[in-house]
């Protein structure tokens, strides 16, 4: 079967001022895959996510959303194809669990019409999906880290978009948590064939759960490859700057990382 | 049960507080006719309202009093809109348009036709609306760093507020042998305001409250967050920008007929905001009756308090904005 690409980068650069961020990007994203974009503090993945999503102008090359250039797409049209987790969630709302979901079906209806039964049976899912039927009245406020993390991801899949873009979203939960929200996108993943393409920290948690991981160094792609590829080839030494050690998890044969020090 | 709607979040709750404005508004209404150096029992008021028998009592009520407690009832309306709507795009909830400029810039610009060029008196309100509009860009160019920052739009707003008082205070002084009623003009009142003036602002604020609240899903979802708001699927540039708008348009034709009225736009939407959340669905129609209310009672008290003295209606409002407005900062 060929190759399908849901999402091209062609020479994307993108400057705050004059400064450069991010260089001269390429990536192809392959539909029903799981990509990790991994590197340091300061390397551009933040940029590169917001880029993706349309949040920042490119100053020159392209995004291209299933042949489309985003930037010529109808905000509405990239929504159904394309969801965001966003890294910071702080707002000033209040509102419900059900009712943030239901946001999520923003992009699929006009504004003269109200939710019809498709619509309720999609937020009905994505509650189900990320276990919150018991906390679907309560307001975003008053949940906790891993709780609110579930039901922005539980907006973000009721937009039943084709790709989702998570910008670190384990960064701020404890280890139970995270390896919850990693579970939930692998299951989305494999189960609603949902293409995921995110930003993490954990370099484990990216080689366990991803197809290919994407190194970024100094606003620009160091490396592309399985995570086997990335993490055996001193790849993360001249990366991190870390001395590192590898071995593999007996369960899943992925790599598992250890930073044994600076270099 | 943790999945148990609690009544204060239900809809019957927030549908029983604007219920209970309602009735408040009722009272206000009533209450604002019959009081006065001249008191008209209830039942003459509904009798002369509804035919004109000549008497002196059709004459404070048609003509004085009527029209004027309409007029606090849709001023107060405007600039609770204006405010709800300012809080929400501006990401910030001390934004109000008396406290970041957008009065003063609608007020700059209106007194300037009104002293300068008031053979175009008709023009005000419109003017009035191009001041609140350019405070508005001048408050975003200000306040814009890679995102509208909440403690930018105050810095921001507090030093556009000031610029714009300093040029109406410069015109004032200018033009000093034409500013009659300029004072209450400054302070906000409703004194001497008629039918005309209520002609002047029903149709802003008509058309106003229709759009705030048809389009209230959209700014819902803008206070989640710029790239949150894009991601699902939302114009953000276009609707931060038709609200904003919306608001100047708002806040002008206020400004227009009842001067710089402060803080209306503060308080009530906080108000209603504490008591029934931050559901612009209800919020809009909350806001819109309560600023009805208080504009409505304040006026009716700087009326009869000293009587046969009044006092501006603006005065009445910041006794009680500045305090609100202290313990917002402190909470």
């Amino acid at each position: 079967m060929d190759k399908r690409f849901v999402l091209k980068i062609n020479d994307l650069s993108i400057s705050y001022k004059d400064v450069k961020v991010i260089e001269h990007i390429d990536l192809e994203i392959e539909e029903g895959k799981i990509y990790s974009i991994i590197g340091p503090n300061g390397s551009g993945k933040t940029t590169l996510m917001r880029a993706i999503s349309r949040s920042l102008k490119p100053k020159t090359g392209q995004v291209l959303l299933e042949d489309t250039n985003i930037f010529k797409m109808n905000t509405k049209e990239a929504a159904r194809k394309m969801a965001i987790l966003c890294q910071n969630n702080h707002t000033m709302s209040d509102v419900t669990v059900k009712n943030l979901v239901q946001y999520g079906r923003f992009a699929h209806k006009e504004w003269w019409r109200g939710s019809n039964s498709e619509d309720s049976k999609i937020v009905e899912w994505a509650i189900k999906t990320t276990s919150l039927e018991a906390l679907q009245n309560r307001k975003i406020n008053t949940l906790s880290g891993g709780e609110r993390q579930r039901a922005w991801l539980a907006m973000s899949i009721a937009q039943k978009p084709k790709i989702l873009l998570l910008d670190e979203p384990t960064t701020f939960l404890d280890i139970a948590h995270q390896l919850e929200i990693m579970e939930l996108v692998s299951h989305l993943n494999r189960e609603e064939g949902i293409t995921i393409v995110m930003v993490l920290h954990d370099i484990n948690h990216a080689a366990r759960y991803s197809d290919e991981l994407i190194v970024i160094k100094n606003k620009k792609i160091f490396k592309k490859g399985t995570p086997w590829a990335i993490l055996e080839d001193n790849v993360l030494r001249e990366v991190f700057g870390v001395e590192t050690e590898i071995t593999r998890d007996k369960e899943t044969n992925k790599p598992i990382f250890y930073a044994r020090k600076v270099v | 049960m943790e999945n148990e709607i609690l009544f204060k979040d239900s809809k019957e709750y927030k549908l029983l507080i604007i219920a209970i404005i309602i009735v408040l508004l009722i009272v206000g209404f009533v209450l604002g006719n019959a009081k006065g150096s001249m008191e008209v029992s209830i039942q003459r008021i509904f009798e002369v309202m509804l035919n004109d028998d000549g008497s002196p009592e059709r004459m404070v009520v048609w003509n004085i009093r009527l029209p004027r407690m309409i007029l606090a009832a849709l001023a107060g309306v405007n600039l609770a809109l204006a405010g709800a709507v300012l809080q929400g795009v501006m990401n910030n909830p001390l934004a109000d348009p008396g406290i970041i400029g957008i009065s003063s810039g609608a007020g700059l610009f209106g007194i300037f036709i009104l002293v300068v060029l008031p053979q175009y008196q008709a023009l005000v309100p419109i003017a009035a609306f191009f001041g609140a509009m350019l405070a508005a860009v001048i408050i975003y160019i200000l306040a814009w760093k890679g995102g509208i920052q909440p403690i930018r739009v105050i810095l921001a707003g507090v030093a556009v507020s000031a610029l714009f008082g300093a040029g109406i205070s410069g015109t004032l002084v200018f033009y000093s042998d034409r500013v009659h009623g300029a004072l209450t003009f400054m302070n906000g009142s409703l004194s001497a305001r008629s039918w005309p003036e209520v002609q002047t602002i029903l149709p802003y604020t008509v058309i106003g409250l229709v759009l705030v609240i048809i389009f209230s899903q959209k700014l819902n979802i803008l206070i989640l967050g710029d790239d949150v708001a894009r991601g699902l699927g939302l114009n953000v540039e276009a609707v931060r920008l038709s609200f904003t708008a919306l608001a100047a348009f708002l806040a002008a034709s206020a400004v227009s007929v009842v001067g710089l009225l402060g803080f209306v736009g503060l308080i009530v939407p906080h108000s209603i905001r504490l008591l029934i959340g931050n559901d612009y669905r209800y919020m809009f129609p909350a806001s819109a009756l309560l600023g009805a209310v208080l504009v409505m009672f304040s006026d009716t008290f700087a009326r009869t308090i000293l009587s046969p003295t009044e006092i501006p209606v603006g005065i009445v409002m910041a006794v009680l904005g500045a305090p609100f407005f202290l313990y917002l900062l402190r909470r």
